[in-house]
Parts: structure tokens; C-alpha cells; sequence
């Protein structure tokens, strides 16, 4: 089994308490566990899958599932639908119609604030039933700005890579576009650069030259810790952290209502099995993925990692997302506001083409023709691999 | 002596000494700053190193990111072992490293002894091929190379009984043997052994010595600042590699430690442990330049190349 999770004590942790659990309940098969740090570890399964070296179980993440069920890297999992439709819709990937992929968590983004600087400005706290409209939240940060925070917006844009999509592309959608037309995914034509995604992301590149945000560092939620920002739009994975600093007066505050109601990312590392695993190590991979989906376990990876749990036993169950749990407000966005990322293999290029329109538009290129050329960039593409067809 | 009637030469001589010292005082000052200024990377790292992450971030952008103020403690280093086997990895790397540096060393300076001394039908040709594959980047042949690999024969030894297999990955000579042989090390090595005169070469041969024994007993002796810069340039890349392992080792016992560095980039980078991990890998580098600079500058300087 490979997983990503090299250098992360707390996953590392729970991964080998499965394992020992699941090796200890029999004696047909047995775990290995290789972690690989995440930074090179698409590298190291796109090489063996190359030198056919791959595991039988290896975790992928969510949006690069399709792309490599289409590469001949995955197959169907296979597991029992009644687990599958236990979990979190944005934990289970799914490319043809078929199951490929799934997780124990999710993880989502939300608007970081202070109540007392909030209430101090007279700016009103915005729930899940009634998020801030964007003329409410310009309004708002105005407002702040003139307070005194010299950027009081922190987007997360010193970031780079996977995050600009899994970020920024829930705004375009909670706007009415989207990185690709969802119906048949052949083209980005109309959706990433239609009006709606040209007035959204018109928005966003005012909100750094209105010096609302910068693109300057550090990456993280240090900005927000400092007060140096009134709002930080940013994930679970920084809410026990800003917790312990800021204590009480954090709020956690339901992403931007950009006209079609609130977005948040969705699908996370969830689990695969390799093409090339044969019929009785499969039918191993798939007897402990199905020990390892107990909601014990899923609590204990998500109050290790403070992500949120895949199944509703889990979440219950959890210190931080359960019904009393601080971070709960996180369970209650993914439910309602989770939109997974494109499940088509051309994601890897939708990705990298939309960060550099984005970063394009950020620095103060044409939002049209920045999106115009990401749009012909990923039909070139999806073309080049007769729409990823086969 | 008795001093000439005319003082002023006197006082011309000690206002030129004045000139000196002022000049020498100057180019003192501008030197150690350039020397400030190189060091300032290593004296950040090395200082935040010692910061939490909260006060690292927020020192950056003023002096006190180069003073060793505020929350200040080795608990970065203490937390760098917990999160990855730094020992195991540190002699990896060693282990690796050395190897591709010796075996470079014997393999490149035959090489490129042959090339500048050996007359042989083709010398030109292959000298010109040698030279050629400079311009290609390894990032174009890695995967091919990893398929090759992947697939190469293999013998090693089980219970003392020696077992056939097939596949070189996740082993230390899948690190080491595809970087022995090094285009630019053998081009170093025949332009440096070409300014040894071949009259030498002919003394030894009519004394009767084998082109074996005049390499090793020659050309090797006399090319002492060739070998501490092939050595210098050798060792940099190979402790740097990062590309070749993240592809063909999986096993976490035989990483070198620039693969340990993607081990602090969690979601959001542990800035104190990643500069204390580096102010530890960083070190066998600098020993290894110090020990070996006054050769590696004076071959700089005689052979007109530096990596």
C-alpha cells in the first residue's frame, strides 16, 4: 500500500493502526505500508505505473482519479455500494459511471473572521442559511479597510499549484461559470470564459489592485493569527490552529454568495486499487479498504488530521465536527456547499491553465483574453486526446 | 645611512604606504561585504532555524530575521528527527554521494585520459559525441531510464544463497551507477591531462611503462586540482538529487535527503523544521567545498571551466 502521507505524524499514525488492526483480524492477507512525501509522489506512481512497479493499494487524490483511471493506472474498486453511499458525495470519485476511488474525509474552505472586529465595524455575521451576498462582502471589506488593516483580505494567493483550482474555481462557480462545461466535459467554451466567469473574475483581480488582498506571503493562515487581516479565506486544515490562537472570537463564515449560492472544494486523497492487481491481492486490497472504512477509524484520522469525517457515524462521533464540535460549522459547508472538482482526465491541464489565467488576471492581465487563452489551451487538449474518448 | 638632504622622498614613501594601507582598507571593507552578503542566506537559515514558525514569518521583512531574538530554542531540530529519519537519510546520501564520486573519478579520468593521450582510430569522433550529449537534460531520458531500470538483471544474496531477479529499483546502485560516467568530467579530464607534455608520456614509455602505468603513475599525480574540481562538481549534484530518487526508490530506508525535504511541505510548510533540516544537510557540503576550495579555485583558474 502506498500513500502520500511521508513526514505527517498524525496520518502515519492512524494508517498503522488500521494496518495492524487488519493484519491482526486474519491471516489470508497482509499490509505493507510504503509513505512517500506528497510533494513527489504523483512522480514516484506515474514512473512505476510506467515501469508496471505499482502497488495494489495506493491513494490518489481526488481530482487526478480520473486522469489516471483513464492512463490505465486504476480500476473499478469494487467495493460494497452500501459503504460507497454511506459517504460524503465529494469523498467518492467516480469517472464512466464507476466507482474508482474513496476517502475517509473531505476537507472545505470558509471565511475566517473575528466577531469583535466584525461587530466593531458594524459588519453583520453571515451564516450558512443566509451567507453574505459579493455587494455585502465588497461593502465589508471596504469598511475593514478604512478601519485600518492595510490588506484585510487574505485569499491565499501567495499559494500555488492545486490550490488556485481547488480555491478560486468554487467562487467562479458560486458565479455561474465554471473550468469546464460540465455536460459531456469536452469543452471550457462558454464556461470559463463566459460573462459570468468574466465579471467574476473582473472582481477578483479589482480586489488586489483595490489592495483588498495581495499576492505576497506567507502561505498559511499567519497573516490572520497576526491580525495583520480582518478575513482569511482559507481550509479546515488551519481552524485548529487559528482556534487555539484566537480562541472564542473565531468565527468560521460560509464562503461568498457570488449569485448562485455558496461554493466550497470538494474530493480529497481517497483510495484506489492498481490495474495491474491481481484477482487475489484485489480482493485483499478490497477486504481491508472495507476494514479500514469503520467509523472509528474515520474519527480517528479526522480529529488527527482535523479534516472532516467521510461518513455521518464519523462525524457524529467527532471531537471537533460533531454536533458540539467547534469546527462544526466545516460538516455543515461540505454538506451543503461541496462541489467536486471536474471528473475528467483532462483535470490535470483544466488545473494548471485556469492557476495561470487566474495568476494572468491577478497581475493585471485582460480578463478576457487570459481566459480566452486558458479556454483554447485545454480545448487544444481535450482534442490532442480525441476527447479523452477511450 | 645617512639620509639624503631631501626629506620629501621620505614623505612621498609614507603618504604611498598610506595610499596602500587606505586602498587595502577599502577593498577589506567592500570584500567583507560581498562575504556579509553571500553569508546572509546561510546566517537566515541557520537563525531561523532556531524560530518558531509564528515568530520566523513575522521576523521576515525586517533585521530581525538575521538575529537570533525572541522564542529562541532547538526544538525545530528536535521536531526535524521526529518527522523524518534524518540519520538513515544523512547516510544515504553519504553513502550514495561518495560512491558517484570515487567510481566517477576512476571512471571519468580513464576516460578522459584516453580521449587526450590514446591514439586511436575515432579519438575526435567519440571526443565530439561526448561533448554532444551535454545538451541533454536528464529531465528528457528519466523515464525512458527508469523503464530500463526497472528492467536490468540483478543478483543478490538471500540466507547466504545468491538469488536472480529482475529490476533495479529501490537499491543504492540504481542511485549510483547511472551517474559514474559524466560527459563534463571526462571533457575536464582530457583538457586537463592534454597540458601535461607528451614528452613525459614518451621518457616513460621508452623506460618501458604500460599506457596503465602512466596514467596511474603520470597523469594522475600531475592532475591533482582536476580531481579536487571534478570531485567538488561531482559531489554537488549528486547530494542535491532530488528528480532520480523521487522516481526509483520507494522504500524509505534507502532516501537521500533532498527526497526528506518534501517531508515538511504538509499543507502548510513547517518553516522552523525545514530550516533546521536544511542547516544540517547543508553542513557535510561546506566541509567538503572548505576542504577541498584552494584546488578547486586553482583548477578554476588553470583549466578556464567551474560548473
Amino acid at each position: 500500500m502506498w500513500t502520500h502521507s511521508a513526514g505527517n505524524p498524525g496520518e502515519l499514525a492512524v494508517h498503522k493502526k488500521i494496518i495492524d488492526d487488519f493484519n491482526g483480524s486474519q491471516s489470508t492477507y497482509k499490509v505493507v505500508q510504503q509513505n512517500f512525501p506528497q510533494g513527489s509522489y504523483n512522480d514516484a506512481v506515474t514512473t512505476a505505473a510506467a515501469a508496471r512497479k505499482l502497488p495494489c493499494l495506493l491513494d490518489v487524490d481526488g481530482p487526478a482519479m480520473p486522469n489516471w483511471a483513464w492512463s490505465g493506472y486504476l480500476k473499478p474498486l469494487g467495493l460494497p455500494r452500501s459503504l460507497t453511499d454511506s459517504l460524503l458525495p465529494t469523498a467518492v470519485g467516480r469517472y464512466k459511471g464507476k466507482v474508482y476511488s474513496a476517502g475517509y474525509w473531505d476537507a472545505a474552505l470558509a471565511v475566517f473572521a473575528r466577531k469583535s472586529v466584525l461587530v466593531k465595524n458594524n459588519i453583520r455575521i453571515p451564516t450558512a442559511e443566509r451567507p453574505w451576498s459579493l455587494a455585502e462582502f465588497d461593502a465589508a471589506v471596504v469598511r475593514l479597510k478604512d478601519s485600518g488593516y492595510r490588506t484585510p483580505l487574505d485569499l491565499g494567493a501567495a499559494d500555488k499549484g492545486e490550490w488556485w483550482s481547488y480555491a478560486y474555481s468554487p467562487m467562479l462557480q458560486s458565479a455561474g461559470g465554471d473550468e469546464i462545461d460540465r455536460n459531456g466535459m469536452k469543452t471550457a467554451e462558454g464556461a470559463l470564459n463566459g460573462p459570468e466567469a468574466v465579471a467574476f473574475f473582473t472582481w477578483f483581480q479589482k480586489a488586489f489592485t483595490n489592495g483588498w488582498a495581495t499576492s505576497n506571503g506567507p502561505v498559511g493562515n499567519q497573516k490572520f493569527i497576526d491580525d495583520k487581516v480582518a478575513l482569511s479565506y482559507t481550509g479546515v486544515w488551519n481552524a485548529k490552529d487559528a482556534l487555539e490562537k484566537v480562541g472564542p472570537d473565531l468565527l468560521i463564515l460560509p464562503p461568498v454568495d457570488f449569485g448562485n449560492g455558496p461554493k466550497t472544494g470538494g474530493g480529497s486523497w481517497q483510495w484506489g486499487i492498481s490495474a495491474g492487481c491481481g484477482k487475489t491481492q484485489s480482493e485483499g486490497a478490497r477486504a481491508y479498504l472495507t476494514f479500514s472504512f469503520q467509523d472509528k477509524y474515520l474519527t480517528r484520522f479526522a480529529d488527527n488530521q482535523v479534516v472532516i469525517p467521510a461518513t455521518a457515524g464519523a462525524t457524529a462521533a467527532s471531537k471537533y465536527f460533531g454536533p458540539d464540535g467547534k469546527l462544526r460549522p466545516f460538516a455543515v459547508l461540505s454538506q451543503k456547499f461541496a462541489v467536486p472538482r471536474p471528473a475528467t482526465p483532462a483535470y490535470p491541464v483544466i488545473s494548471a491553465r485556469f492557476e495561470k489565467a487566474a495568476k494572468d488576471i491577478m497581475n493585471g492581465a485582460g480578463v478576457k483574453p487570459a481566459l480566452d487563452a486558458a479556454v483554447k489551451a485545454i480545448d487544444s487538449d481535450i482534442k490532442a486526446n480525441k476527447g479523452y474518448a477511450h | 645611512m645617512a639620509e639624503s638632504p631631501g626629506a620629501p622622498p621620505a614623505r612621498t614613501g609614507t603618504s604611498e604606504q598610506q595610499l596602500r594601507r587606505r586602498r587595502r582598507a577599502w577593498s577589506y571593507l567592500a570584500l567583507t561585504g560581498l562575504a556579509a552578503f553571500f553569508l546572509f542566506p546561510l546566517v537566515f537559515m541557520f537563525i531561523s532555524s532556531l524560530k518558531p514558525d509564528g515568530q520566523l514569518l513575522s521576523d521576515i521583512g525586517s533585521w530581525r530575521a538575521f538575529l537570533p531574538v525572541g522564542d529562541i530554542s532547538l526544538d525545530n531540530y528536535s521536531a526535524v528527527f521526529g518527522r523524518v529519519p534524518v540519520g538513515r537519510f544523512l547516510l544515504n546520501s553519504l553513502l550514495v554521494t561518495a560512491a558517484v564520486v570515487v567510481l566517477g573519478l576512476v571512471v571519468n579520468s580513464m576516460a578522459g585520459f584516453a580521449l587526450s593521450r590514446l591514439r586511436w582510430r575515432g579519438r575526435g569522433l567519440v571526443t565530439g559525441i561526448v561533448v554532444a550529449t551535454l545538451i541533454v537534460p536528464f529531465e528528457t531520458i528519466a523515464v525512458p531510464l527508469v523503464y530500463w531500470v526497472a528492467h536490468l538483471p540483478i543478483v543478490f544474496f538471500q540466507d547466504g544463497v545468491p538469488v536472480w531477479d529482475i529490476g533495479w529499483l529501490d537499491s543504492y546502485q540504481v542511485q549510483i551507477i547511472p551517474f559514474v560516467a559524466n560527459a563534463f568530467s571526462i571533457f575536464l579530464f582530457r583538457q586537463y591531462f592534454s597540458t601535461i607534455p607528451v614528452s613525459i608520456d614518451e621518457a616513460a614509455r621508452i623506460d618501458g611503462a604500460g599506457w596503465f602505468t602512466i596514467y596511474r603513475r603520470i597523469a594522475v599525480p600531475l592532475s591533482g586540482p582536476a580531481f579536487a574540481t571534478v570531485a567538488v562538481l561531482t559531489f554537488l549534484p549528486a547530494w542535491n538529487q532530488y528528480l532520480w530518487p523521487a522516481m526509483v526508490v520507494q522504500d524509505e530506508k534507502l532516501r537521500p535527503v533532498m527526497v526528506g525535504m518534501q517531508y515538511f511541505f504538509q499543507d502548510n510548510p513547517a518553516w522552523g523544521e525545514v530550516m533546521a533540516y536544511t542547516s544540517m544537510i547543508t553542513l557535510p557540503v561546506l566541509v567538503v567545498f572548505l576542504a577541498f576550495q584552494r584546488a578547486f579555485v586553482s583548477s578554476v583558474a588553470a583549466s578556464g571551466v567551474k560548473g
